[in-house]
C-alpha cells in the first residue's frame, strides 16, 4: 500500500516575518465542530465544562486558553480546537471531526491591526475586538474565523484549500504595513 | 451599505448575499391551487418605498436576515432572523 505523506496546510510558507509581525502556522492538533441539538445548549455547555474545563462561547465569543479552545464558528456552530473531543459531547450535539480541513494561523506583533485593516472589514482595534472575541467574517474575499488570543495577536482560520492564498493575502499586507513603517 | 445582522451585529453589505423577497418564508400549502403556487413562484411586487427581503449572511453566522428596507431612501429600518418570523408565522 502507499505510504502516504502527512502535510500541513501552510507546509513550506511559513513562518514569515514581516515589520516586526509574524505569522505561523498553528501545529496540527484536533479541530471539531460541534454543533449543539435543539435546545441543549446548555446541557452541551455543562459537559465541555466537565470534560474540557471550558463554556460553550457565546456568538461572537471565544472560551478556552493557548492549546485547548473552543471559538463560536457561525450559527450554532462551535469549533473545538485542541482536545481530543469527549464522548460525552455527542449526548447533546453533532460532532464532526475537522482536524484537516482548515489552515490555522497566528497572526502576531504590534502592527497586526494594521495588517487586518488592509483585509477584514470589521473594527478589529483592541477596544472593540478584544481578547476572547470571535467573528466570522471576510479576509480580501476568504470566508474566515477570526479570534483575539492576545493583545497582539489573531487566530485565522481559513478553508484548508485557501491556504496558500490565505498566506499570500496576509504576507502583502504585512509588507505594505512594513513599507509603511519604514518610508 | 451596511446590514445589522442579528446575530453578528452590523456588517458590510460584502458579508450578504441577496435571496429574494421575503414572501418565499409563507410558502403556500403542497395541496393548495396552480395559481396560488405559480403566484409563489413567479410573481414579485417591485414597491417604491418599504420592501422585505430575504438576506443570507454567508460569510459571517451563515444565518438568514429578514431585511426591512426602503427602496427610495436606502434605509434599513429592521432586520430579523428569518427562523424567526417562520416560527411566529407559524
Amino acid at each position: 500500500m502507499a505510504e502516504l505523506i502527512a502535510k500541513s496546510p501552510c507546509e513550506g510558507l511559513l513562518p514569515i516575518e514581516c515589520g516586526g509581525v509574524t505569522l505561523s502556522e498553528l501545529p496540527s492538533m484536533p479541530i471539531t465542530s460541534v454543533m449543539a441539538h435543539k435546545g441543549r445548549e446548555k446541557a452541551l455547555s455543562q459537559a465541555l465544562k466537565d470534560a474540557h474545563g471550558m463554556a460553550l462561547p457565546q456568538p461572537n465569543r471565544m472560551t478556552g486558553r493557548e492549546g485547548a479552545r473552543a471559538v463560536w464558528f457561525g450559527q450554532g456552530q462551535v469549533m473545538l480546537i485542541g482536545p481530543v473531543p469527549n464522548a460525552a459531547l455527542a449526548e447533546h450535539a453533532a460532532v464532526t471531526d475537522q482536524s484537516d480541513a482548515w489552515a490555522t494561523v497566528r497572526l502576531e506583533g504590534a502592527g497586526c491591526e494594521d495588517v487586518l485593516a488592509r483585509l477584514v472589514p470589521l473594527d478589529l482595534r483592541r477596544h472593540r475586538f478584544k481578547r476572547g472575541h470571535a467573528a466570522r467574517s471576510q479576509l480580501q474575499h476568504m470566508n474566515v474565523s477570526l479570534a483575539r488570543v492576545g493583545d497582539n495577536a489573531f487566530l485565522i482560520m481559513a478553508f484548508r484549500s485557501m491556504a496558500s492564498t490565505l498566506v499570500h493575502d496576509l504576507e502583502t499586507a504585512m509588507k505594505g504595513v512594513a513599507a509603511r513603517l519604514s518610508s | 451599505m451596511r446590514l445589522t445582522c442579528p446575530i453578528c451585529g452590523e456588517r458590510d453589505r460584502r458579508e450578504f448575499y441577496y435571496v429574494g423577497d421575503a414572501v418565499l418564508l409563507r410558502r403556500p400549502d403542497p395541496e393548495a391551487s396552480d395559481v396560488v403556487w405559480d403566484d409563489y413562484l413567479h410573481n414579485r411586487d417591485n414597491p417604491a418605498g418599504e420592501t422585505r427581503d430575504l438576506w443570507y449572511h454567508e460569510a459571517g453566522c451563515a444565518g438568514w436576515i429578514v431585511v426591512t428596507r426602503n427602496t427610495l431612501t436606502h434605509e434599513v429600518i429592521a432586520t430579523e432572523l428569518a427562523s424567526k418570523v417562520s416560527e411566529a408565522q407559524a
